[in-house]
């Protein structure tokens, strides 16, 4: 298949730093140069190595909490934080020491001695960072035991329909909130408690469905255990493969990973680099593609002569002249302005270029518009103004930093 | 003419019944038909006489205490009005001891005006700093800070001069004096008797402040706890800003200055100053990562000072009589007076102000007076809840951050908290973990787990001494852990208590001489 995409994407740790600036450092003996402003943590990655972490991922400002990612840099004293440092002309740094290896085995060491030990029948085993950081320190044993303060008893919130939250599982890193606040801009999240009695909570520590969450998932896609996971994955298992696509639900031409158990879809999830929404989604995209096996989905099509008649399966062919022919007859009865066309506001701007083109080509006629004149006029209206068409033509980066042309 | 008589209104003299004693004296006297004078000083201080009463007479100030509602009557019958004596005499408060042999710079006002009295404060040298500073260039002002090298007084121990510099030099169309007022150290009550006991004082530091990195606005962050500060700070702005000193035209010269006075959320972290910016922000109190420091990203993401109410209250001092007169004083490189908050276990607790340099042995024996019960004293905790404790075997240490820091402590914000004898020293090093637990904001992981795990791990070792050899090595290791992985000094520093305790006391914690070395 020629969509095939990886199904774990590179993760660099922070955000990308644009800056015509950069500076070269060295890491691990290699030298490496990067933006202005990049985090030590990413020009590692571009080095070719990477640091261990669990609260950072490149879609979400360093937050610093984990304290995974620690390095050591020539001249400075302590442990800075590889993802809150940002990369300096001439540092040198060193992201694997004793000392660090050390350190590392002991901030793992507390984690797991408070979380559950079954990773086996676990929905992330295989996806989980976690797990993959228990490897990478080499954790072997958790001297403090497991008979001490501890979360492992927290009831799961199976509220949502698509997700379920178990604080059981959580590790605090503060993703999940920090991707409501910076990546959906709904705020529904925070934590709850202080110290070790910090906890995820949705609004006012209610249930997720009673909550402000708008289910969009980002949450869900930023959460490095099985603390947010999705039910279809806690079902079906992890994905063996994902397909780069487009959302179909709506026009804005969203683009996602579809992650594939054979030929079924175990999950949708959004596409870092889709230009339309990078990296994220809207809970119809992400959760409520149901439709794409659902039993009712109509898969061939059909006519019918009357309302009253029951529809018919055709072919391709025949469905396709029967629409020409009965176009024609309404135009030879009732005038060439007597049929028009709608687009959906579910159809690309590409779709509604076709069905101008046919409408002004075929029905010789303007009769053409598109159900955003109604919901989006506004926006049209802005658009139109401030572009020169109403359509929306251009990515968010080329909005963000336009240039002049 | 009437006499005057002066009733501390300090909490501290407060919560032993100073409104009470000031009730009985004005009653005494109405009673009496005698006219009197009663003005609401502050504290000097001398906390184990409190409620201290004084009485102006012949040009000197005649002290007695403590001083009950009961013995009120009896002062009357003495002649107190006339400087009688009487059992509770102290004599001219200060040729006492305790005041005469201190090095007062910052608290050079404390117990002598009313605290709210512009006029008094002005009689007293007050706003000479600003009236100095407004002649100068903001990078004058902010060089002779530096000159006088004086270093954050929260704990960190920070160059002042350095962090004013940075926000200089940074570019902002709005930048902030905050001032970190959430005075939270176990002992230490300085900063509350700044704000109860000479508020202009800290404010004119605040507006020299504004004035030499250009910023317009000043927030302080007061500790929840402490209504009366917040009540004397909150009329001390107001008076202020009607005087002239505060507003849009400080003593007309056209630059600008508004404080703030923000009641803090109660919670220990946020003295950590970039948990106490979130709170003033309103959000949740935890701490940020740094860099950027905020000196550049501060308050509301601009450039902002943030300093502690000691280092703010020593400015006025600096730029009124010159950077080189305060760098006189001190030792190293630690430079001026610390206010010393002597609390505890101990006959004299009290606020003594000295050059650094001084010994804790000086200041528990010569200014405290051993301890109040009596007995040995076995540990000292120097620098608040997150400082070491030294056994009598380091007392000789000078007060000094480079001094202390070579012994494994540190000064903070200068507390000093006795223990006798009777002290548990495992005891003490769980508690220090049970209070992380319960003060962490749970952002990093070493303090979110490590701290209850502390508390676990020397409650095993309490309860199995067979096994405390090996809890000892798991008690080490987390500490290692903590002081190196923690995003700040609450995680980092917790392990101070633990590991001086350890060092010191390993007997406390159930260990042999070998047991403890392999540990």
């Amino acid at each position: 298949m020629d969509n095939n995409y990886p199904l774990h994407d590179i993760d660099y740790g922070t955000p990308k730093s644009v800056s015509e600036k950069t500076v070269t450092l060295e890491i691990d003996g290699f030298e490496v140069t990067v933006p202005q402003g990049t985090s030590l943590m990413r020009a590692a990655v571009v080095a070719g190595t990477q640091i261990p972490k669990l609260c950072a991922t490149d879609s979400l400002e360093p937050f610093g909490s984990c304290r995974l990612c620690l390095v050591e840099i020539e001249g400075r004293k302590g442990f800075p934080a590889s993802c809150t440092t940002p990369a300096e002309a001439g540092m040198v740094v060193r992201t694997q020491t004793p000392h660090l290896a050390e350190l590392r085995r002991g901030v793992m060491e507390l984690y797991i001695s408070d979380h559950p030990l079954d990773c086996l029948t676990c929905a992330a085993n295989g996806d989980c960072e976690l797990q993959d950081m228990a490897g990478v320190v080499g954790l072997r044993d958790v001297r403090y035991g497991y008979q001490g303060l501890n979360h492992l008893k927290d009831q799961a919130d199976t509220s949502n329909p698509y997700f379920t939250y178990d604080p059981s599982k959580c590790i605090v890193c503060n993703r999940c909130v920090r991707a409501c606040e910076e990546t959906q801009g709904t705020f529904a999240l925070t934590i709850s408690g202080r110290g070790f009695e910090s906890r995820v909570s949705a609004s006012e520590s209610q249930p997720f469905m009673d909550s402000e969450c708008v289910s969009c998932g980002a949450c869900v896609n930023v959460c490095p255990t099985a603390t947010l996971m999705e039910k279809t994955v806690i079902e079906a298992g992890q994905p063996d493969h994902s397909v780069l696509t487009t959302c179909a639900y709506c026009g804005v031409g969203c683009g996602f990973k579809a992650d594939m158990k054979g030929s079924e879809v175990v999950r949708m999830t959004p596409w870092k680099d889709g230009k339309a929404n990078e990296g994220h989604a809207c809970i119809k995209g992400r959760f409520a593609w149901g439709y794409a096996t659902h039993k009712d989905r109509i898969l061939k099509p059909m006519i019918r002569k009357h309302i009253t008649d029951p529809w018919q399966e055709v072919s391709w062919e025949t469905a396709i002249n029967h629409a020409a022919s009965e176009f024609r007859r309404i135009q030879a009865e009732s005038g060439v302005d007597s049929i028009g066309g709608i687009t959906s506001s579910r159809c690309t701007n590409e779709e509604s270029y076709l069905v101008q083109k046919l409408v002004r080509a075929a029905f010789r006629n303007n009769n053409v518009d598109t159900c955003a004149r109604v919901c989006h006029s506004p926006t049209g209206y802005g658009l139109g103004q401030t572009y020169g068409t109403s359509a929306g033509t251009q990515t968010f980066k080329s909005v963000e930093k336009p240039t002049s042309s | 003419m009437s006499v005057k008589i002066y009733v501390p209104r300090d909490s501290a003299a407060l919560a032993v019944g100073a409104d009470e004693v000031a009730q009985a004296i004005e009653q005494q006297a109405t009673a009496r038909g005698i006219a009197i004078d009663l003005v609401r000083n502050s504290s000097r201080g001398l906390l184990w006489l409190e409620p201290l009463v004084e009485v102006a007479v012949g040009g000197q100030r005649l002290a007695y205490g403590p001083v009950t509602p009961e013995a009120v009557e009896s002062l009357f019958e003495a002649g107190f009005l006339t400087g009688k004596t009487h059992p509770l005499a102290v004599g001219p408060i200060e040729a006492h001891p305790y005041l005469k042999n201190q090095e007062r710079l910052t608290f050079v006002r404390a117990g002598i005006t009313d605290p709210l009295s512009l006029e008094d404060y002005q009689a007293h040298e007050g706003f000479a700093g600003l009236r100095a500073a407004l002649a100068l260039s903001p990078a004058d002002i902010v060089q002779q800070i530096l000159d006088s090298g004086l270093r954050g007084r929260g704990g960190a121990g920070f160059p002042a001069g350095i962090k004013w510099k940075t926000v200089l030099q940074t570019n902002a169309d709005q930048k902030y004096v905050v001032v970190n007022a959430d005075e939270g150290d176990s002992g230490t009550f300085a900063d509350r008797m700044v704000m109860e006991g000479d508020p202009f004082m800290l404010i004119e530091g605040m507006i020299i402040a504004g004035i030499a990195v250009g910023a317009t606005r000043g927030y302080v962050y007061i500790r929840s706890e402490y209504p009366d500060a917040i009540f004397v700070m909150e009329e001390a702005v107001r008076r202020a800003t009607t005087g002239g000193f505060l507003g849009k035209n400080i003593l007309g010269s056209g630059k600008a200055f508004h404080i703030v006075i923000r009641k803090a959320a109660g919670s220990y972290v946020c003295g950590e100053e970039t948990a106490l910016l979130e709170s003033l922000e309103g959000k949740r109190g935890i701490v940020r990562a740094k860099p950027p420091l905020p000196a550049i990203v501060g308050l509301f993401g601009k450039p902002t000072v943030i300093n502690n109410v000691l280092t703010l209250a020593a400015a006025p001092y600096i730029l009124s009589h010159g950077p080189k007169v305060y760098a006189d004083f001190g030792m190293g490189r630690s430079r001026g007076t610390l206010p010393f908050q002597l609390a505890g276990n101990i006959r004299h607790g009290g606020l003594v102000e000295k050059a650094f340099g001084v010994t804790a042995r000086q200041l528990i024996e010569d200014f405290g007076g051993g301890t109040e019960s009596g007995r040995p004293l076995r540990a000292v905790q120097i620098g608040g809840p997150l400082g070491a404790y030294l056994p009598d075997s380091l007392l000789d240490t000078p007060m000094d951050y480079e001094a202390l820091a070579a012994k494994g402590g540190v000064l903070g914000h200068g507390g000093l908290v006795v223990f006798d004898d009777t002290v548990d020293m495992a005891e003490q090093a769980r508690y220090a973990m049970e209070f992380c637990a319960i003060e962490s904001c749970g952002k990093c992981t070493p303090c979110r787990i490590g701290s209850t795990r502390g508390e676990e791990v020397i409650q095993h070792i309490q309860a199995k001494p067979a096994e405390a050899g090996a809890h000892a090595k798991l008690l080490r290791d987390l500490c290692s852990t903590m002081v190196n992985g923690s995003l700040c000094a609450m995680g980092s520093m917790t392990p101070y208590p633990v590991l001086s305790a350890l060092d010191h006391f390993p007997e406390d914690f159930n260990l042999t001489a070998e047991t403890h070395k392999a540990a």
